[in-house]
């Protein structure tokens, strides 16, 4: 069960790296929860695995258009689909890994598992799941972080 | 590739990450003029073959790596050139982690995600030490 302030930890994350990777602010809507074990995933996901002191998941879901949308603010010529899966798994592995930031060395984060093009096969290994939506630009994206 | 036309590289940078996005990054965005790459590896077991091959000056690292992850590279690669200069280049963010990898032979630290002027702040601040 995630407490509000863990919930916070994430948000910051993500909302951090729009910010510092794109210079454009992402705005993040209300975190949900999601109780039937299905918190959605859109085209491309990027999949943590937490073990240590906790056990679970972070994964990060956009469709194609905010990846690539996303790779140019970069500075990334290369919008291949190799490319847009890297990216999505960086994304989550970077908001994972800063959540350490507030969780510590014993939140221990794998590297990512990339899906795409098969939405259905991303599974929360939980019931209970919390949603946070992310808006940047004209594109949505979600982070789900699914915590024992 | 460098703005500063002015002064030749003269120190190598190897570039370690296992996101391409990253390595083209770095690789792109780094303005030392006395760097010039000379090599990127996707994990740790690949950054020791390379080092031996191209014997860099300095070194990103990232730490979260399939094969051999950063911290257990970075200390092969300063037992091969106990002299190598190596930024940390991470999304873990506890204090912690940084000061393991600092103990075991990195000289700094750049969390992600980092601005460009970080990154060329960073590698100012590690070359300094040169």
């Amino acid at each position: 069960m995630l407490k509000e302030a863990e919930i916070r930890t994430f948000v910051e994350g993500a909302t951090n790296y729009f910010e510092t990777s794109t210079q454009q602010s992402a705005t993040v809507g209300s975190p949900y929860l999601v109780t039937d074990g299905n918190p959605g995933a859109y085209e491309y996901t990027g999949l943590i695995g937490i073990s240590g002191s906790r056990k679970g998941i972070v994964y990060f879901s956009a469709p194609r258009g905010m990846l690539t949308v996303l790779l140019m603010r970069m500075q990334e010529t290369d919008t291949s689909d190799e490319n847009i899966k890297d990216l999505v798994g960086e994304v989550a592995n970077t908001i994972s890994g800063n959540a350490r930031r507030d969780f510590g060395k014993n939140f221990v984060i794998s590297v990512p598992v990339v899906i795409a093009h098969d939405a259905d096969k991303v599974a929360a290994p939980h019931r209970r799941s919390y949603v946070i939506p992310i808006n940047w630009r004209t594109h949505s994206a979600k982070l789900v972080v699914c915590l024992e | 590739m460098p703005m500063d036309g002015q002064s030749k590289p003269s120190l190598k940078l190897m570039i370690v990450d296992d996101s391409n996005i990253i390595r083209r990054r770095i690789e792109r965005s780094q303005q030392i003029a006395r760097l010039e790459v000379v090599g990127a590896a996707s994990n740790g077991r690949e950054a020791v073959e390379l080092f031996r091959r191209t014997k860099p000056d300095v070194v990103t690292m990232d730490l979260t790596m399939p094969e051999m992850d950063g911290v257990e590279c970075v200390q092969e690669l300063v037992a091969i050139n106990s002299k190598v200069l190596i930024l940390v280049v991470s999304a873990l963010a506890d204090k912690a982690t940084a000061v393991d990898a600092i103990e075991k032979g990195a000289n700094g630290f750049l969390c992600k995600p980092f601005t460009d002027r970080q990154l060329n702040d960073a590698l100012e601040e590690l070359l300094a030490e040169a």
